[in-house]
């Protein structure tokens, strides 16, 4: 099974990799007051033609 | 496209492949019921090459998979980068080149693969000079999609921009070690593995190809449509987060166990198992967060049909991810392997998960895309959701029913050790499900007409306005 040298090396290459960009989002702030980033995307479009984003809004 | 005074998202792109989808979506379903007629009633292969079962099978899951599920990760991946990092594509003219790059790639697949031109490998059967196309497009799409994200004038990288983001860089790692080949000529190559090691790689490919493709990109659209078309944060973000980095971290040794009982050494295969179960933890913490968004506004589901297409997605996106860990086990796969059961809860998920978040997101996307209040008919929506869920329920118990037939009979024995049933019985034990499948398949197929005409009602004689970008300051 030489294809597994290729293979499980390169996962450990990824999971590795995987691990630096996550601490990279711990360091940068990215899970900081993240139930406030849920909500942001709601209120991401403003333009006039489009102000009946919620469809219940009566 | 206009950077004068005040800069716009780039829309066009989205337009583009948002139209696009629906179109590859009547192609690729059209061939499917194609090839599922066909194996109700074999003369439908006319004797005719290209018109054969085994040159339109993989034009089948080419156009369903990557035409109209790419076309629609493209349209969604667009639109939802712009606006939750609130600055326009980056790139400029590099996002045209995806949107032509891509439909050349799937024009040329049309041609090919019917001409009989293919690698062998499954959904990777296109042969190398598409390969590097493919190659260069999605280079180009991970430039443009991280350049945004780069370019962000949020500080926060919104959940949906993760999951795209690991399908984007995962398929392009996949694409290339799985297409990895020696070529003889123009249209003809040898693959870089022989043998096992081959299957491994072709299996480790395809199965994240599900994961990554069929799974983390359409996770992405359902972490920012879900909550758009409900007008709710999602139900936990921080269970949003612990949902990507376990899915992401698990997910990569799930393949082998396509090759159960299989010359893979078995430590693999039990290796292969072992993940896929794992797997079923993120899955369902994610499937769970997204129907738990309508917590306290279930009343929505009554009177708001794209809504019905986003929830019932996940509904199959739960019942698929249970059903495959099960499927992953030895024991289990033992009955269910090369039977009609695989065929069955592929297209549950493809079909129910993938199918369906892709159109509620496109009914959420096209009348904004083209400047109109709502789509044109909320009534044919309601008329899709309604024939497209029957005909996946068709669809998915005639294979269930088919599947264990077939396993039952080719495992049963005489008291003398012989078989008790010969190949051939199998075949004519699953023949009725066949009509039933076909059925099911017309259904859905008819489902995504009745959309294309709603969309083309909806964008006829649309003027649409470029949408200026939001200012940063506005939510800071």
């Amino acid at each position: 099974m030489d294809v597994l040298y290729l293979l499980v090396p390169l996962s450990v290459v990824l999971v590795f990799a995987i691990v630096a960009v996550l601490a990279w989002s711990v360091r940068n702030g990215q899970f900081e007051d993240v139930e406030r980033e849920g909500e942001r995307i709601l209120r991401d479009e403003a333009p006039p033609t489009l102000g009946r984003l919620d469809s219940d809004q009566e | 496209m206009s950077t004068l005074a005040q800069a716009t998202y780039n829309d066009t792109v989205v337009r583009q492949f948002a139209v696009m989808t629906v179109v590859w979506g009547i192609v690729g379903m059209l061939v499917g019921v194609v090839i599922a007629a066909q194996l109700a009633f074999p003369a439908l292969n006319f004797d005719v090459p290209w018109l054969s079962y085994g040159r339109l099978r993989p034009l089948h899951t080419n156009a369903v998979i990557f035409a109209f599920g790419g076309c629609a990760l493209f349209a969604t991946s667009y639109y939802a980068v712009q606006r939750t990092c609130q600055t326009r594509l980056f790139g400029g003219p590099l996002a045209a080149f995806t949107f032509w790059g891509w439909q050349l790639v799937i024009v040329l697949a049309a041609i090919t693969l019917p001409l009989g031109y293919t690698s062998g490998k499954e959904y990777a059967e296109l042969e190398w000079p598409i390969d590097i196309l493919i190659t260069l497009v999605w280079v180009a799409y991970a430039v443009v999609f991280f350049g945004t994200i780069a370019t962000r004038k949020v500080r926060h990288i919104y959940v949906a921009n993760w999951f795209y983001g690991a399908f984007i860089i995962t398929v392009a790692l996949l694409h290339v070690v799985n297409s990895a080949a020696l070529p003889t000529s123009l249209m003809t190559s040898y693959s870089a593995y022989a043998g096992v090691q081959d299957a491994m790689v072709q299996w480790w490919y395809g199965h994240n190809a599900v994961g990554f493709f069929l799974t983390a990109g359409f996770l992405g659209m359902m972490y920012y449509y879900v909550p758009k078309q409900i007008g709710r944060p999602v139900y936990s973000y921080r269970l949003s987060i612990v949902h990507f980095w376990a899915l992401i971290f698990t997910y990569m040794w799930a393949g082998p166990h396509h090759l159960h009982y299989t010359a893979l050494p078995d430590w693999v295969q039990s290796l292969g198992m072992v993940f896929s179960l794992i797997l079923l933890a993120p899955s369902w913490g994610g499937m769970i967060n997204g129907i738990m968004t309508l917590s306290g506004a279930w009343h929505k589901l009554r009177d708001d049909p794209i809504l019905r297409f986003l929830i019932v997605s996940l509904s199959f996106y739960g019942m698929s991810t249970f059903e495959g860990p099960m499927m992953s086990i030895k024991t289990v796969n033992a009955l269910s392997h090369y039977t009609d059961w695989t065929i069955g809860h592929v297209h549950s998920g493809a079909l129910g998960w993938v199918g369906l978040v892709s159109m509620g997101s496109l009914y959420y996307l096209v009348p904004r895309l083209f400047g109109r209040p709502q789509m044109y008919s909320i009534r044919a929506i309601e008329v899709h959701f309604w024939v497209a869920t029957i005909g996946i329920v068709l669809y998915a118990v005639a294979m269930w029913i088919s599947g264990v037939t077939q396993g039952l009979m080719w495992r049963a024995v005489e008291a003398d050790g012989t078989l008790t049933y010969t190949f051939v019985e199998s075949v004519k034990a699953s023949y009725p499900y066949y009509y039933v499948r076909l059925l099911g398949g017309v259904l859905y197929l008819a489902g995504m007409l009745i959309m294309a005409w709603n969309v083309a009602k909806t964008i006829a004689g649309a003027k649409p306005v470029a949408v200026p970008v939001l200012p940063a300051a506005a939510h800071a």
